[in-house]
């Protein structure tokens, strides 16, 4: 922004009648501004006082601790750290092929601009449904249909621990496929974003050296956009492990720890909107501990992310 | 409109060497798994639009919107109650969110766009949009829930702005950014001070583009459960006080929905569908606001 010294009132006066006054406005957006960064450290400041209690008394074995039982103010979040990571992944496994299928879709000319105006509007309401919404989707569509098609996967493939039974609607698949659903949107306007900066004079070489349109989006295309797709999907995992009210309600919300995909699990979101309202004393701690690391997790993984996608940006605008 | 470059199938034949017919067969299989997986998509959002519509319109009428909800079992009633109380706490976050997010919008962009501050500002705002909404009901719980011993509607509206600033001050700056230098120069030409310019000049010609962003934060902010559900938790009477707990409707959607009766179950459709309506709307006006005029 060159026209900083503009703004700055030079100390002669204009005018006969002028004379320079401090900006009041100036001052209000200054506290506005403050004000917005003091809040997220009061944020992480009030979260962490709050668990001081917590962390001062369970330590590290609150981190490697399974057992979570508040009646014997015995607190460990290793299932619930592993149940997080879990669904998030395995969102996010389910939701890459599907967002950059549309990503790709939406960038390249298959279909006139309309219908894939139409597309992306879909997206977009997609991201808007509210979670609570999903989640309600989900115990009545999906819930069933994990434990129809479940049941068959853990008759053929049980022998393999992920699919091992016994089959439970309320499992980390089920809130795994919701999560899914609930990504796309930003998997696919990232990624799509990415894929549409590629200069198109790579495109018009590739064609001129006589590659197929598929043989250019996979070897010019998806490689140079390949860093924006790598960020959306970095971006994605730190919304599906942030992401609480459809998880609460679809993955069965249990401490145990198991290697099938077709039993309950818990995520840390899940645990603290189920258990906040009624917590006392050392089980409030506790839960601030593990939304403690549920910032640090989110912070960090969205952190990666804009850097990534940052670099992404430097590094295709320069190839024009 | 269709040039030739984009559709190179036109210069497979030079001279007598001709494309394969394999690569032309895994170009056309390519392209139908996209357009399928594309397309595939569409199935569980319609499958959410249809269920949405088709379980939560029996149950719509007039005393929906004016009744209590029913005590676990019993039928009627209605949920305006939840429908207030979303009204209020979204009321709450924007008195708290607009002035601060707008403001610093116009700090960062108008008076020192370059300076440390503003990279901060800006930082921390793409952090905030990154903080699960969780979090959010929790740092409201630990800051006004814990200090004032009560459940209220004041705490999930605290909840919910610290939800929507980011979403405020970024879509503010980038409407501020929108506005032409041009303006700000012609202003200060005529010997405007920089008060005189943002508020006479840039502000109006940002207008638009910042209440888009204000309506989206309010489609979010009407939609999120996850920090009211222990800051303002529920209420089954009407909003008194902001002093109380308070029902909103998408907690009542998530507490009808694990109830084992047929009718609360279907209630949660229905608040399922206002809610959705609610949202959708609050997005297509935001749209339909901001036209923009000068890219």
């Amino acid at each position: 922004m060159g026209g900083n010294s503009l703004l700055v009132g030079s100390d002669k006066p204009l005018t006969r009648d002028y004379r320079p006054r401090p900006d009041l406005f100036r001052i209000a957006c200054w506290l506005a501004s403050g004000l917005t960064v003091l809040l997220l450290v009061f944020i992480l400041g009030e979260i962490f006082t709050k668990a001081w209690p917590a962390i001062h008394q369970f330590g590290f074995g609150f981190i490697t601790g399974v057992q979570w039982s508040p009646n014997r103010e015995v607190f460990g979040v290793l299932p619930v750290l592993i149940g997080t990571a879990a669904s998030s992944l395995l969102a996010l496994l389910l939701a890459l092929p599907l967002g950059l299928a549309i990503a790709i879709f939406l960038s390249e000319d298959f279909l006139p601009p309309s219908v894939r105006q139409i597309i992306r509007f879909v997206i977009e309401l997609l991201a808007a449904i509210p979670s609570v919404v999903y989640g309600l989707w989900g115990i009545f569509v999906v819930i069933p249909l994990v434990q129809t098609y479940g049941a068959i996967l853990a008759e053929k493939l049980g022998f393999l621990p992920i699919f091992h039974g016994p089959v439970y609607g309320n499992s980390l698949l089920t809130a795994s496929l919701v999560l899914a659903l609930m990504v796309l949107p930003t998997i696919t306007a990232i990624s799509r974003s990415s894929l549409v900066a590629v200069p198109y004079t790579l495109r018009e070489g590739s064609y001129a050296l006589g590659a197929t349109r598929w043989e250019t989006i996979l070897r010019v295309i998806l490689p140079t956009a390949a860093p924006g797709i790598v960020a959306s999907n970095i971006l994605a995992f730190g919304r599906a492990m942030g992401e609480t009210m459809a998880v609460a309600m679809l993955i069965g919300n249990s401490q145990r720890l198991s290697w099938s995909l077709l039993s309950p699990s818990n995520t840390l979101s899940a645990l603290l909107a189920n258990q906040f309202a009624e917590a006392d004393e050392i089980q409030v701690s506790a839960l601030m501990y593990a939304a403690a690391l549920l910032v640090v997790m989110t912070l960090g993984v969205n952190i990666i992310g804009e850097a990534v996608l940052r670099r992404t940006q430097r590094a295709t605008s320069g190839l024009r | 409109m269709k040039s030739p470059s984009t559709h190179p199938q036109n210069f497979f034949t030079i001279g007598d060497r001709k494309t394969s017919p394999f690569r032309l067969l895994k170009n056309r299989f390519l392209t139908g798994l996209c357009i399928i997986l594309s397309l595939l998509t569409l199935v569980p959002l319609l499958s959410i639009v249809i269920l949405v519509v088709r379980n939560g319109a029996p149950l719509l009428s007039t005393d929906l919107f004016t009744q209590l909800p029913p005590a676990p079992g019993l039928d009627g009633g209605g949920f305006g109650n939840a429908i207030v109380g979303t009204l209020v706490m979204v009321g709450i976050s924007l008195f708290f969110a607009v002035p601060l997010g707008i403001l610093a919008a116009i700090y960062i962009n108008e008076y020192a766009p370059a300076s440390k501050m503003s990279s901060t500002v800006r930082f921390v705002a793409k952090l905030l949009t990154g903080i699960p909404s969780i979090i959010c009901g929790v740092f409201a719980f630990a800051a006004v829930v814990m200090t004032r011993h009560e459940f209220s509607a004041l705490a999930g509206g605290v909840a919910l702005a610290i939800l929507i600033l980011p979403t405020i001050l970024l879509t503010a700056e980038q409407a501020l950014l929108g506005v032409s230098y041009a303006y700000r120069e012609a202003s200060f030409g005529v010997g405007a001070t920089p008060f005189q310019t943002i508020w006479r000049i840039v502000i109006p010609e940002a207008l638009p583009a910042i209440m888009t962003g204000v309506m989206l934060a309010v489609a979010r902010a009407s939609g999120e459960t996850a920090p009211v559900l222990f800051t303002a938790l529920f209420s089954q009477n009407w909003i008194h006080s902001l002093k109380e707990p308070t029902a909103s409707l998408s907690v009542l959607i998530y507490n009808f929905s694990s109830l084992p009766y047929a009718h609360q179950i279907s209630m949660a459709w229905s608040a399922s569908l206002v809610l959705v309506t609610l949202v959708t709307l609050t997005n297509v006006f935001a749209q339909v606001i901001f036209r923009p005029k000068h890219r």
